[in-house]
C-alpha cells in the first residue's frame, strides 16, 4: 500500500500504477484526465506510470459549466 | 412549429480558429436541474458549441451521472473553460487537463478577480493568454468591455474576443453598447458577447450591434422553462443577426407618416 493525496484527499491505495488506480476507483478511463505531481499523465501511459508514496494525483473530468 | 422553419442564408456562417459554425449561439452547461434537461435545452437552442468545466471526479460516488453521457461530444463541440481560475498558472493547468480529457485546442479563458462581481482580471487574463498561446491553444477570451484591452488580447493571439454585456449570471442585459460597438469595429477576430444576457431581446441587441455570436448560460438555465427559453434565444440570435445584415432604418427625431399624404380626401 502507498499513501497518496488523491483529489486533495489522503488515501491508501494498493494500485501500483495509474491504470490500476482508475480501475480501483471504478471509473471509465475514456472520460478522464490524470495529473501526477502537476504533470499530465497521457492516457497511453496509464499502465506504465508507477504510483509512489506521497504522490499528489488529480483525476478530473468535464462537468457542466458556463 | 412554423418558427422553426425560419431560413437564414445558408452561407452566413462564422469561423473561429479555422473552424466554421452555422449557429451563432454558444450555450453553457451549468446550473441546470440535471444533465437531461441540460442536453434538451442545448438541442433546443440549436447551438453547436457548449462550454464545459473541468472538475475533480467524485471519488465517493464515481457512478454519478456524467456530462459526457448526456451532452455528447459527437453532437456538440466542447469548449472547455477556466471558470474558477484566478491565476494564469491555474488556467494553463486546467486547460492542459481538458485537452487530455478529450477536449481539443479550442478553449475559453476566463480569469476572474473577485467572487462578488466575477469581473475579469484583465492584467492576469492577458498574461494567461500568452502562456496558453505558447502552449499551442486556440484561445477565446472572456474579457471586460474595454476596447484597449480587447485590442491587446487580439495582438497577443486571441482567436476570439468575448466581452461581457453585464456581470456573469446577472441577466442585466448589455450595459455598454458604445464600447461593444468600438470593440467590434476594431476587431479582426470574432467578437462574442459573453455573459449578461437575461432574455431574448438582450441577445438580439448584441447581434444587432454586429457581434459574431452570443455565449450564454444562466439566461436559459434559470428561466422557468429552460427548453422554451433556449428556443427563444435561438430565434433572438437569428433575428438580431438578420436585422444587422438588413441594416436598420435611420433614427429620426419626429414622425414620418407611413401612408401617402397625396390624394387625401
Amino acid at each position: 500500500m502507498v499513501k497518496i493525496l488523491l483529489n486533495g484527499e489522503s488515501r491508501e491505495v494498493g494500485a501500483a500504477n495509474i491504470l490500476a488506480l482508475i480501475e480501483e476507483i471504478g471509473i471509465e478511463a475514456r472520460k478522464l484526465a490524470v495529473e501526477q505531481n502537476l504533470e499530465i499523465v497521457p492516457r497511453s501511459q496509464y499502465h506504465a506510470t508507477a504510483i509512489h508514496d506521497g504522490d499528489r494525483i488529480e483525476i478530473v473530468h468535464f462537468v457542466g459549466g458556463g | 412549429m412554423a418558427l422553426d422553419q425560419i431560413v437564414t442564408s445558408a452561407d452566413d456562417t462564422w469561423t473561429v480558429a479555422g473552424r466554421t459554425f452555422s449557429s451563432r449561439l454558444i450555450v453553457g452547461t451549468g446550473k441546470y436541474k440535471d444533465y437531461a434537461q441540460n442536453a434538451a435545452a442545448a438541442r433546443a437552442s440549436g447551438a453547436e458549441i457548449v462550454t464545459v468545466a473541468v472538475r475533480r471526479v467524485n471519488l465517493t460516488d464515481p457512478n454519478q451521472p456524467m456530462l459526457m453521457d448526456y451532452v455528447k461530444q459527437d453532437e456538440f463541440t466542447y469548449l472547455p473553460n477556466t471558470a474558477g481560475c484566478f491565476t494564469g498558472e491555474d488556467a494553463v493547468r486546467t486547460l492542459r487537463l481538458a485537452r487530455e480529457a478529450g477536449g481539443w485546442n479550442l478553449v475559453k479563458l476566463e480569469v476572474l478577480s473577485d467572487p462578488k462581481t466575477l469581473y475579469p482580471d484583465m492584467e492576469e487574463t492577458l498574461r494567461s493568454l500568452k502562456l496558453l498561446v505558447t502552449d499551442g491553444f486556440d484561445v477565446m477570451v472572456y474579457c471586460s468591455d474595454d476596447p484597449v484591452y480587447a485590442k491587446k488580447l487580439e495582438e497577443a493571439g486571441a482567436v476570439a474576443i468575448m466581452p461581457l454585456g453585464a456581470p456573469i449570471g446577472s441577466g442585466l442585459g448589455i450595459q455598454n453598447k458604445v464600447t461593444l460597438r468600438i470593440i467590434i469595429e476594431n476587431a479582426k477576430v470574432p467578437v462574442l458577447v459573453d455573459a449578461g444576457v437575461g432574455t431574448a431581446s438582450d441577445a438580439a441587441v448584441g447581434m444587432e450591434l454586429g457581434c459574431d455570436a452570443i455565449l450564454m448560460n444562466t439566461a436559459i438555465a434559470e428561466a422557468k422553462d429552460p427548453i422554451r427559453m433556449a428556443v427563444a434565444m435561438k430565434h433572438a440570435v437569428i433575428a438580431g443577426r438578420e436585422a444587422y445584415l438588413a441594416g436598420r432604418m435611420p433614427k429620426k427625431l419626429y414622425a414620418d407618416p407611413s401612408s401617402p399624404l397625396a390624394g387625401l380626401i
